[in-house]
Parts: C-alpha cells; sequence; structure tokens
C-alpha cells in the first residue's frame, strides 16, 4: 500500500476536488477543505502504526522512475525525523484551515492554495530523491506568493517579492550542489542517480568525494545557504518579517512548519553527505545559530508590531535548532529535532491568538493593545500557555527542547568542537527570550484599557477554543512526557549523527538498514579501557577485519549483542567487535564528543 | 558527355517531405477560404489553418520513429531533431493562430492574409530545421523573413509597427548577408555546400581552408545571432516585439528562434573540431546575452518589451545548452530542444495574455494595462502566475526541468561559470517576472474605467493548454530526451 504517496497528495485531491466547486458555495468549500485536512491527518496518523522505531532505514519506500536517463526517480520514504515533521504539518494544516474560513474574499483560491502547500511540506518532508526533494522544497514558492500577495496586508506586493526572491536565490545554488552529486556520483559509480540512499552510500564509504575533497566546502556551502535562508539562520533572515507581517495568518502559520524545511534539510542532506566539510564549517554555522538567537530575541523586544516580534521570535528560537543540529551530539541533535516540533506548536498558538486579535481589531500593534486580560480571559489564559511553551518554562515542550540543545552543544563545546562562548551566547538567550515574552504579554493583556474600541473585545467562540486547545494538549505532553515523540526519532537520530562523525567506512547507510548502529558507534560508554589498549599501540584498524590473535576479546565493550536487531551483512567473527577506530592520536577528526557519560575514553587523557 | 553538364534528377522521398507540404497547402486553401468568408470573419480561415497544421503534426510525428536519411540529393534531411523542431514550430504556429483570431478582431485588423503568411512563414521555418545544406538553411531563413517582414507592419495604421516592421526588415536585411556571406566562406573552404564534411575539412590541416572556416563560422554566428536575438545583436528585439502585432510578436518569440536555434545548433557540431576557437567566442556572447536580457528588462515598464528582453534571456540560457553540446555531443538534443518546448508553451500563453489589452484600434501594454485582470478573469490570471513560474524555473513546471537539463549538461562539460551565471541570471529575471505576475493581482486605478470584458475563448483556450502543457511535459521528460538522444 502506497501510505505516503496517499498522504503526500490527499492535500492535492482536494484541492481538485475544490477547482470542480462553484465558487460561491461557501459553505462546501469550507467543508471540503478541512475535510481534506482532517482525512489527510488521520491518515498520517496511520504512519504511527507501520513505522518501526528500532530501523534507521527508510520505511514505507515507494520508488518509481521519472526521468528515467537522468536517473531521477519518484522515490519517498519514511524515518523517524520525518515522521514528526510529517504528523506537525498535517495538524498544523488543519489550524490553518480552521482559522481561515472567515476568509471573505475568493475562498476558494485560498484554500486550494493551503492545501497544496500542505502538499508540496509533506513531500519535501518525505523525498528521497534529491531532485524530487528540490521539486517539492520550491513548489511552496508559488502557492504562499500567492497567499501573500492576493489575502495580504498593506506592503503584500513588496513582502511577497522579498518573499520569493530570498528563497529562490538561496535554493537555486543548491539545484546546482543537487547536480554536482549526482554527476560526481555517476563519476564514480558510472550509473546516473539522485537518489539519496545512493549517494549517501557512495560518501559512506568514502568513494564519492575521494577525487573531489576540494569541491566538498562549495557544494556543502550551496546547500547550506539554502537551508539557511529558509530556516531562517541569521545572515539570510531578513525575509521573514516582512512575510510573517503581511501575510494571511493561515500564511504564517504554514510558515513555521515551512521554516522546517530549512532544518530538516540540514539533518537529510548537509549532515550525512558532507561529513568533511561538515568538520571545518561547524563553528562558523554555530556561531550564526548562536547570534541568531540572541539578535532574533534581541531585536524581537523592540518590535512593535506582533507580528514582526513574533518572526524574529521565531529566528531565534530556530536558532535553537540550528545549534542543536550542528552540536552533532546525541542530545543536541535529539533536542534540535524536537525544538522544530515545538517551535511548530507554540508558534501557531501564538499566531492563531494574533490573527484571532487581528481579526477583532483589524490590527497587530501592541499599541492598540492593553488591558485585555479582563476582557478576554481565555484568549489570555491560553495565550500564557503558549507563551510559557514558548519561553521554555519547566513542564512546557520547550523546556525539554531547549535544554538538550543547551546540554548538547556543552557538550560539544566541551569536546573543542567550537568555542564554549558561543554555547553561553545561546544560553543568554533563553533569558531574553523571557524578556521579550513577558514584555509582549505585559503589554497585550495588563494594565488598563487605554484603547476604547478594546472594551467590547468578544472573548474566544467554542470552535476558536477548540482549535488552539488542541496545540495546548501537545505543549503540556511534550513536555511531561516527551519520550513519546522523540522514542521513534532516536534511532535515525543517531544513525544521522554517525553519518556526519564517522570515519570513511564506518559510517551507516540507509540501504543497509539490518547493521545495527553498535557496529558504527563511537559514541557508546566504553568501559573497559583494558580493550583499547592494543588498538592504542597498534593505530587504527580496518572496520569489520577479521581480529588478528593477539586482540583480546573484549567482551563487554558496551555493544549490545544481539540485543534483536539482525547481525550485520557481513557475518563477523564472533570476537570481532567494532571497535572505535582510532585515527593518529590527538587528531582533531577524532570524534571524541558527545559521550553521554562524563568518563571519558582512555585516549582523550593522551593529549 | 561532358561532366558539368550531367544532371541526374534526384530521387525525392515525398514521405520526408510531407509535412512541409501540408502547410505549404494549405496557406494556399486559406488564401482561397479568404475570398468566400463572410465579412470581418475569418473563422473559416482559422478553421481550415488548425486543420492542416494538425494534418502536418501526424505526418510528421508519424516519421519520428524511422531512423534519419536524407534525400532530395541530400539536400532534405529527416532526422529526430528536424522532426521533433517541425513538431514544435507546427504547436507554436497553431497556439498562435489560435489566439489570433479574437485579437486582431479587438485590433480592428481582421486581415485575412495573416494566416497564410504565418502558414508561409513557418514553412520557412521547417525547412531551416531539416536540412544541412547551407544553401537550403538560407532558401529556409528567407523564406521565414520575408512574410515576418509584412506581418511586423501589419498593424498599418500604427506607427509603431510600421517602425516594427522596417527595423525588422532593415538589421534582418544585413544579417541575412552576414549569413550568406559565411556561408561563402565556407564554400570555398570545403568546395562544398554541406555542413557534415567541415570537421573532416579542418583535420586535414590546410591553412588556408582553416582560415576561411573561421571566417565563415564568425559571419555565419553573426547572421544566426542576429536571427535568435544573441547579445550583441538582440537590440532590435524588444523594439519588433513592442511594435508588432502581439500575435506575431509571439510567432517571432518561438517559431522563427525554434528555426534558428536548430540551425546554430546543427551549424556547432559541424564545427565540432574547431571548438577551441568557438568557445571562448561563444561563452562569451552567452554570458553577455544572459546579463544583457535580464538587466534591460529589470528597467522595462511595458509587457511587450519585458518579453523581448526575456527572450534575449533565454536565448542566452538556450547558447549554454548549445555550448555544452558543442563540446561533447553524446550529450543528445534532449536539453535544447526541451527547454525550447517549455520556452515555447510559456511565452506563447504570456503574449496571448498580453493580447487581452487590444481593445477598438489601440493597445496598451504597460505593466499597468494588466491591472484588474485577477477580477475579470481569475483563470487567466492564474495561468499567467503559472507562466511566470516556469519562466523563472520554478518547480513543477516544465521551465523548471529545462533550466535542471541545461544545468546538468553544464556542470558534465565541466561549463561552471556558466552554470553560475545562470542561476544568477534565474535570480535577476525572478523580479520583473513577478513584476509581470503582480500586476494582474492589482485592481484598478480608480479614475480609469474598469474593463469588464471577458477573454476571447481563443485566448482562454491557448492559456489552458499552455498551462496544462507547462506540466504535462514534466511528466514525458525521460521519453522526450530519450528520442533526441544521439548515442
Amino acid at each position: 500500500m502506497n501510505l505516503l504517496s496517499i498522504i503526500i497528495f490527499l492535500p492535492l485531491l482536494g484541492a481538485l476536488a475544490l477547482l470542480a466547486l462553484p465558487e460561491r458555495k461557501t459553505k462546501t468549500i469550507q467543508q471540503v477543505s478541512m475535510l481534506t485536512a482532517l482525512l489527510t491527518f488521520v491518515t498520517s496518523l496511520g504512519l504511527l502504526l507501520k513505522f518501526d522505531g528500532e530501523s534507521y532505514g527508510f520505511q514505507l519506500v515507494e520508488r518509481y522512475q521519472w526521468i528515467a536517463p537522468l536517473g531521477i526517480g519518484y522515490k519517498v520514504g519514511l524515518d523517524g525525523i520525518s515522521l514528526m515533521l510529517v504528523l506537525l504539518t498535517t495538524l498544523l494544516s488543519i489550524v490553518a484551515i480552521g482559522c481561515s474560513m472567515k476568509i471573505d474574499q475568493r475562498l476558494r483560491a485560498f484554500m486550494i492554495c493551503v492545501l497544496i502547500l500542505e502538499t508540496a511540506m509533506l513531500g519535501t518532508f518525505l523525498s528521497t530523491d534529491l531532485v524530487l526533494f528540490f521539486v517539492f522544497f520550491e513548489l511552496t514558492l508559488i502557492p504562499m506568493w500567492l497567499l501573500i500577495n492576493i489575502w495580504g496586508g498593506k506592503n503584500r506586493a513588496h513582502a511577497a517579492n522579498k518573499f520569493l526572491i530570498y528563497t529562490f536565490a538561496g535554493s537555486i545554488f543548491m539545484l546546482i550542489g543537487i547536480i554536482s552529486l549526482g554527476y560526481l556520483y555517476f563519476k564514480t559509480t558510472g550509473r546516473l542517480s539522485f537518489d539519496l540512499v545512493d549517494i549517501q552510500a557512495q560518501v559512506a564509504n568514502g568513494k564519492l568525494w575521494a577525487t573531489a575533497i576540494a569541491a566538498q566546502p562549495y557544494i556543502f556551502w550551496a546547500f547550506a545557504i539554502a537551508f539557511l535562508v529558509k530556516s531562517p539562520g541569521f545572515p539570510f533572515h531578513t525575509w521573514m518579517p516582512d512575510t510573517y507581517a503581511e501575510s494571511p495568518i493561515a500564511g504564517v502559520i504554514l510558515s513555521s512548519v515551512m521554516v522546517k524545511m530549512g532544518t530538516f534539510g540540514f539533518l537529510r542532506f548537509c549532515l550525512p553527505l558532507f561529513p568533511e566539510a561538515l568538520k571545518s564549517q561547524v563553528p562558523l554555522l554555530v556561531a550564526l545559530a548562536a547570534i541568531g538567537i540572541v539578535y532574533g530575541a534581541a531585536v524581537a523586544a523592540v518590535q512593535p508590531d506582533m507580528r514582526r516580534m513574533m518572526a524574529y521570535s521565531s529566528l531565534s528560537h530556530m536558532g535553537f535548532v540550528l545549534l542543536g543540529i550542528f552540536s552533532l551530539t546525541r542530545m543536541g541533535v535529539l533536542g534540535g529535532v524536537y525544538q522544530q516540533l515545538n517551535h511548530g506548536i507554540s508558534a501557531s498558538i501564538l499566531f492563531l491568538l494574533v490573527g484571532y486579535l487581528a481579526q477583532r481589531r483589524g490590527s497587530t500593534m501592541f499599541s492598540d493593545f492593553g488591558g485585555l486580560k479582563a476582557q478576554t480571559p481565555i484568549l489570555a489564559a491560553i495565550f500564557l500557555l503558549g507563551m510559557l511553551s514558548s519561553v521554555g518554562l519547566p513542564g512546557t515542550n520547550g523546556f525539554v527542547g531547549e535544554f538538550l540543545v543547551l546540554l548538547g552543544s556543552f557538550q560539544a563545546a566541551y569536546a573543542d568542537q567550537f568555542s564554549i562562548g558561543v554555547v553561553v551566547l545561546a544560553a543568554f538567550g533563553v533569558v531574553l527570550t523571557a524578556v521579550y515574552l513577558l514584555y509582549m504579554f505585559q503589554r497585550i493583556f495588563y494594565g488598563k484599557i487605554t484603547n476604547p474600541e478594546n472594551a467590547n473585545l468578544a472573548d474566544l467562540s467554542r470552535s476558536e477554543v477548540a482549535l488552539a486547545g488542541v496545540l495546548i494538549v501537545f505543549i503540556f505532553w511534550g513536555g511531561l512526557v516527551p519520550n513519546s515523540f522523540m522514542k521513534p526519532m532516536k534511532v535515525s537520530v543517531d544513525a544521522t549523527i554517525l553519518m556526519a562523525k564517522g570515519m570513511v567506512d564506518h559510517r551507516p547507510h540507509w540501504d543497509s538498514p539490518e547493521t545495527p548502529l553498535e557496529y558504527y558507534n563511537l559514541q557508546k560508554p566504553i568501559r573497559h579501557v583494558e580493550a583499547l589498549k592494543p588498538i592504542i599501540r597498534n593505530g587504527p584498524k580496518p572496520f569489520l577485519m577479521a581480529a588478528p590473535p593477539q586482540t583480546p576479546s573484549p567482551a563487554g565493550m558496551g555493544i549490545r549483542a544481539g540485543s534483536g536487531a539482525p547481525k550485520p551483512a557481513a557475518a563477523a567473527p564472533a570476537d570481532s567487535k567494532p571497535v572505535a577506530p582510532k585515527p593518529a592520536l590527538g587528531s582533531r577528526l577524532a570524534p571524541r564528543s558527545g559521550s553521554a557519560t562524563p568518563a571519558k575514553p582512555a585516549p582523550g587523557g593522551t593529549r | 558527355m561532358d561532366k558539368a553538364f550531367h544532371f541526374a534528377i534526384p530521387v525525392i522521398d515525398w514521405t520526408a517531405l510531407l509535412p512541409i507540404m501540408i502547410v505549404a497547402v494549405t496557406g494556399i486553401f486559406a488564401l482561397i477560404a479568404e475570398m468566400f468568408r463572410p465579412k470581418h470573419n475569418n473563422n473559416l480561415i482559422v478553421g481550415v489553418s488548425l486543420g492542416g497544421l494538425a494534418l502536418a503534426a501526424v505526418a510528421s510525428a508519424l516519421s519520428l520513429q524511422q531512423p534519419s536519411y536524407t534525400t532530395a540529393a541530400e539536400l532534405f534531411l529527416r532526422d529526430s531533431l528536424g522532426t521533433v523542431a517541425q513538431l514544435l514550430i507546427l504547436l507554436a504556429t497553431a497556439l498562435t493562430i489560435s489566439f489570433s483570431e479574437g485579437y486582431l478582431r479587438n485590433k480592428r485588423i481582421p486581415f485575412g492574409e495573416f494566416y497564410p503568411l504565418v502558414l508561409w512563414s513557418s514553412v520557412g521555418a521547417m525547412i531551416m530545421t531539416s536540412t544541412m545544406n547551407l544553401l537550403v538553411i538560407f532558401l529556409g531563413l528567407e523564406i521565414l523573413s520575408v512574410s515576418l517582414y509584412v506581418m511586423a507592419g501589419m498593424s498599418r495604421s500604427e506607427e509603431k509597427s510600421e517602425e516594427s516592421a522596417l527595423k525588422y526588415f532593415l538589421l534582418g536585411a544585413f544579417a541575412s548577408g552576414f549569413l550568406l556571406y559565411g556561408i561563402a566562406f565556407v564554400y570555398g573552404a570545403t568546395g562544398g555546400l554541406d555542413l557534415n564534411v567541415v570537421n573532416a575539412v579542418w583535420l586535414r590541416h590546410e591553412a588556408s581552408s582553416h582560415t576561411l572556416l573561421l571566417f565563415g563560422f564568425g559571419l555565419m554566428l553573426i547572421g544566426l545571432g542576429f536571427k535568435t536575438s544573441m547579445a550583441p545583436f538582440h537590440q532590435w528585439t524588444p523594439d519588433v516585439y513592442q511594435g508588432a502585432p502581439t500575435n506575431v510578436a509571439a510567432f517571432m518569440a518561438t517559431a522563427a528562434k525554434i528555426a534558428g536555434f536548430v540551425t546554430l545548433l546543427r551549424v556547432v557540431s559541424a564545427f565540432g573540431a574547431l571548438h577551441n576557437f568557438w568557445l571562448p567566442a561563444l561563452t562569451a556572447i552567452a554570458i553577455l546575452t544572459m546579463f544583457a536580457g535580464n538587466f534591460a528588462a529589470l528597467v522595462q515598464k511595458d509587457v511587450k518589451r519585458i518579453l523581448g528582453y526575456s527572450s534575449v534571456a533565454n536565448a542566452g540560457y538556450v547558447m549554454v545548452a548549445i555550448i555544452a553540446f558543442g563540446r561533447d555531443s553524446s550529450l543528445g538534443y534532449g536539453t535544447v530542444m526541451y527547454f525550447l518546448l517549455s520556452y515555447t508553451l510559456m511565452t506563447i500563453g504570456a503574449f496571448a495574455v498580453v493580447s487581452m489589452a487590444a481593445k477598438n484600434r489601440r493597445e496598451s501594454t504597460k505593466l499597468e494595462d494588466l491591472n484588474g485582470l485577477w477580477r475579470r478573469s481569475p483563470f487567466v490570471a492564474l495561468t499567467l502566475v503559472i507562466f511566470m513560474a516556469s519562466l523563472i524555473g520554478i518547480p513543477p513546471t516544465a521551465g523548471f526541468v529545462g533550466k535542471f537539463l541545461i544545468f546538468f549538461d553544464a556542470l558534465k562539460t565541466d561549463q561552471i561559470p556558466l552554470a553560475i551565471v545562470l542561476a544568477v541570471n534565474s535570480i535577476i529575471s525572478i523580479y520583473y517576472y513577478m513584476a509581470i505576475a503582480r500586476a494582474v493581482f492589482v485592481s484598478d486605478s480608480a479614475d480609469v474605467e474598469p474593463d469588464t470584458s471577458k477573454p476571447s475563448a481563443g485566448v482562454a483556450a491557448v492559456c489552458a493548454v499552455c498551462a496544462i502543457g507547462i506540466f504535462a511535459a514534466v511528466a514525458f521528460v525521460g521519453p522526450f530526451v530519450g528520442l533526441l538522444s544521439t548515442k
């Protein structure tokens, strides 16, 4: 059963159904679009049943030829990282459609745009072919452009063009990068393919970059800039405040998913495909992330417009995601991936409520509000919850994400991956976040009603509460039982980190998920230091080679032998363990960081 | 008997010539039909023309799978490139004719001659694409151009149209002279008019023939560069497109350019052995063309001028593909032809939308004149957005796949600077393409009486066909490229 394709194209089908409806049947249009979103969400819940959290390979894979002469195919697959993002997308699409029911101008076209956006985002998260990914990645541009340009605010034309030019400029070079990767794959294997699994397999064994290592940083940055623009990362964020300020609320809510396409791109492409370049570029990327956190928070504090403030707040929050990803530690990446979801939820709540305020008052300027708490207590309460999640109060999901990110990046910084000052700066951002969010809450809800128009403001209606309430549930669920969301992603996150940090030939690859990750794992606490001594003496040894007789059998080296996962294809002798391959001691290439336990492996002490 | 007087009547395989003959004869029928039409009603002529084009397309498509061969004493070549080019030209002509009637009527110039002229013009274009003989290429070019000179001046009451015709005629005649001069040099070097022998002659290493060939190539390049509006020979393009009736401009921008590019493709591959000489020149021309087209388009206020400069920029993109092909002929013709297919669909679609601006003898095609289109006809407005997205190269449109293929070829042949220039230019182009797309969403200014006219059936049909074609072409890129592979 082609579950993934059904999920990707259900919204598009709904859009086509809308196209067949007459424009004036507003009620039917509302029902059909809502039904489509709900149906997509329910179908995507089916993924939870089918997904196997123990495997890091792509699941529910579908592969069809598309442009056969160029090796481009329609290939989709699901892993732990994309699973949750797919669910987030389908959930927030319901919210986006639900809050747009009252649009009075060309509702049908609006809903079609939203549904096409949903298809594009789902496709982006599920593609495993680079070109297909690019197609879905860019498919978001025109519907979003239309949303801003037709239903947007006063400055919509400017904002729409800025959005389009920025994102397109970022990604056109990614296209060149994609083609270069495909061509390198062709030079390596004599076969053309843009399949992520194929290409990564050649990266994992080191053949792809063997002749083109000098080009790696350039191609890496071709990808990285596209994703930094989208995420948005610090110097490439300027499209975002305009877009958020001018687009309709549904567009903003969907944008808060769309920005995840950038961070997801880092996880899916930049980490596994450019391991060597990543090592040298991480300090720069982490610095950009940290600057984004602080800069975003500082600028957010002085914005007169709620939407602009939320845009800068997104810059700040997405900085945490980036920081977590580039820490390349298990906690950091897991926290980053988790923080993606949190930001999606908490930003959507706040945008939804800001949207409701805008519907009632036609303004989102702070100066027009004040003292709303008495008038609209329910709105204030929900706003407070969303805000606290955004601040990262313990008990809410935001806390879990930020805490893990900071923990992971401190680990990485202590392991000399990048400067500790960067992490301290980022941690300072948490304080600033609290400052501007609390300040915002104060300006809207506390004090006296200064503007007489606010005196008769209606509180949230029942349907509005329902829409926001769904999201509130996730705040506490995510904050109190984070494991129910993190469990499915753990294995995929581990695999991604190992792909990025492993030595050549010691990187997992997606096409042989039956090899358990422990075979590549360099980060498992190695308790029996004795076992490492021969390796220290003799230098690195080839992976999975039959153990030479002098190697003592390192029983219990922290390897979960026979833990349910099948044995690797290459039947290694029982005593040959995937011991951490150590290159020259003290080399900076040695992945030393990220050990979850304070006990450091022995080689660390030789420095 | 003296050898010079021996002339064997060549064996002609008429099936190879059939599509061209059908179109030519259709032109005659269209002319006859004009005599029987009711006053100012050209529907009969349109019907005859479209029927003839469809017949020719069938005849052409039937020979698509055959192996290539020459006939008529090697004057005529039937190969997949030529046949696909013929089909594209037929498509462009049919689309142009489909939206012409409503436009010409709105403009009060419902002359029946337009249809035979455009048909014969496409005959010339089809001849150009189906030969390796330089003189036949020249004949085709002249048949194409002479009709175009007349059509450009068709709106006789408008000064701009006349200016456009005269400008096109003078510069076109000049360019034809260059081309012919170049052909003469090649003839001098090789002793023949067939492009196939050029490489062999070059590799014989005779200094005298080398000079002649280089001169010949350079002059031919100028001639063809004019027809395909490559910088610095592009100056006429915006003026002529702006002045000429919109449907003629659409035909010029597509059918005439397809013929020019296919010829250029054949010439470049025939001169493959000389690539050390032409590669830097063509690279410079391609870069110049892209930048000249895009930068000039940024400051334009007139949609037809923007589309004119856009066609210059697109010529630059095609040049990148042609250069890549010239470096490595195993890449196949697929890239160039696919790009031309997508270019044809989106350009004719855009011109069809612009043609709606014509009313009652006058035609203003400023950007503001598109205002309010979203209210008048949301469908046409949305198709215009699709055309613009495709021109930029945003997936999942044919324009994206076309650019993708060009990037691919460029990187495969190590033309990395060209690929980067192409990417930068795609970014620049967003600004003016989106200026066009944005204009349709701006409501009419208050002081102008809002135009409530609906698009004619022809315009709506052309927009629908082009928009659907832009998406459908994405699905068939594999077979299309496979058909044109040279491996």
